[in-house]
């Protein structure tokens, strides 16, 4: 055990001119003490700075280099590919990875939004007291169009429709016509049907389902003459949340 | 007054609790619960089975701060909740002292046995923060003190290292919690 002597030697340095003495009580007790304050294990940076002392509005208005996430997302695609057994497993595994940063996302898009005057989310009301978290399919989805969006590409997506099909009424589509997750990828003419942007669908599904709406959303090419690269994200709610919703809209909830 | 604070994942499962006291008024910032050493599960009983008011308060009130949502009277504790927007449910359990001139040291362990006593005369005691758990002051310091554990719970979830669900076990964070308790508690 050397963890108990070196302590003693750091406590007859702090005790300075305290006789050895009367200090090696002391140092029996002290160690413990120590220890439970310090928590062994927890390792903390050369400048003592761990996350909790660095603000999170920090970075908001950074800007991160485009050709690095060019980069890093194209790495992310060939880890995605390795060993898939088609486009439907490759599209999962992308949607698998952006599923917990949509999570994440939407603590950081309340509390950006809370702790400063001008409030990013749209669907509040005034901009000093904190959003309202949705609870109703259409604030949800409007907080994704415009907050999320803003977020993430800092501009709001380009439309947002409501499937006209009566069989489908909990079909939602939220279009970018420019995603630019896929401005530098360009599919294979046999994976044609690949749309990367699976990986932001992941996300609108994490941002979903942590609001407690479970949901299942795709991401679809729909290219016309003017936008190529048109993304239609098709957003399924599960039949819960339906039928939730209808309750919500008896009671008047908003 | 003594406190009891746990953070439960979407799927119910606990990721952290502390049990503190009052640091104002010359409190020491020791929980004195009215239970003997004993049936200190008695917090963590009464807390989760308010699971199913915080269920239903969820769906009808948008805010994340869903002030005092359910009170155990046998043990005159008051449970106060936040949402957070991913789910995760920050409920905090307060349980006054004992007798209002009894806010001294040793009485809340001395009377622990005392379970259904406390309810009506507590209420009516004081109007400090400490001992009036349902007053418009004791709810804004409650939100502060929700606010400011929300900041370290988010700076906790951005963490890559950190999926959401797990335990929060960081040393860190478990000081951050007890100074937001110390400043507005």
């Amino acid at each position: 055990m050397a963890a108990p002597p070196r302590h003693a030697t750091m406590q007859s340095i702090s005790n300075g001119s305290t006789a050895q003495g009367t200090d090696r009580p002391q140092t029996q007790q002290t160690p413990q003490a120590q220890l439970s304050q310090q928590s062994p294990g927890l390792r903390v940076p050369s400048n003592r700075k761990t996350i909790y002392d660095r603000h999170l509005n920090r970075s908001r208005n950074a800007e991160l280099s485009r050709a690095s996430f060019a980069f890093l997302f194209g790495e992310m695609v060939t880890y995605a590919q390795r060993r898939v057994t088609g486009i439907q497993d490759l599209e999962k595994r992308l949607n698998e990875q952006g599923y917990p940063l949509g999570l994440r996302l939407l603590d950081l898009l309340f509390y950006r939004s809370t702790s400063t005057s001008s409030s990013a989310l749209s669907s509040s009301s005034t901009s000093s007291s904190p959003p309202n978290r949705p609870l109703r399919i259409i604030t949800l989805l409007h907080l994704i169009h415009g907050p999320l969006w803003r977020l993430l590409f800092n501009r709001a997506a380009d439309a947002l429709e409501h499937s006209v099909s009566p069989d489908t009424p909990n079909e939602y589509m939220i279009t970018d016509n420019d995603p630019m997750v896929n401005t530098y990828i360009s599919a294979p003419r046999d994976m044609s049907m690949l749309n990367c942007a699976a990986y932001v669908a992941g996300i609108i599904e994490g941002v979903c389902d942590g609001c407690g709406f479970e949901t299942k959303v795709s991401a679809h090419n729909q290219p016309t003459e003017l936008w190529p690269s048109r993304t239609v994200f098709l957003v399924r709610f599960g039949d819960p949340v339906m039928e939730r919703e209808k309750v919500l809209e008896r009671a008047g909830v908003k | 007054m003594s406190y009891y604070f746990t953070i439960l994942s979407p799927t119910d499962t606990p990721l952290f609790n502390i049990a503190f006291g009052t640091s104002k008024g010359g409190g020491d910032g020791i929980a004195r619960f009215r239970f003997p050493e004993t049936a200190q599960y008695m917090n963590q009983f009464i807390i989760h089975s308010s699971l199913d008011i915080l269920e239903e308060a969820q769906w009808t009130n948008g805010g994340m701060y869903l002030k005092h949502i359910d009170t155990y009277p046998p043990a005159a504790a008051y449970i106060t909740a936040f949402l957070t927007p991913s789910g995760a449910r920050f409920l905090l359990l307060h349980q006054p002292p004992h007798l209002p001139s009894s806010t001294s040291t040793s009485s809340g362990l001395g009377s622990s046995s005392l379970l259904g006593t406390a309810g009506s005369t507590t209420r009516a005691s004081s109007s400090s923060i400490a001992a009036n758990p349902t007053s418009p002051q004791t709810e804004e310091a409650v939100r502060q003190f929700m606010n400011e554990v929300y900041e370290s719970y988010v700076k906790t979830a951005m963490s890559p290292f950190y999926k959401q669900g797990m335990e929060i076990k960081s040393p860190v964070f478990r000081t951050r919690v007890t100074a937001a308790g110390k400043k507005w508690l």
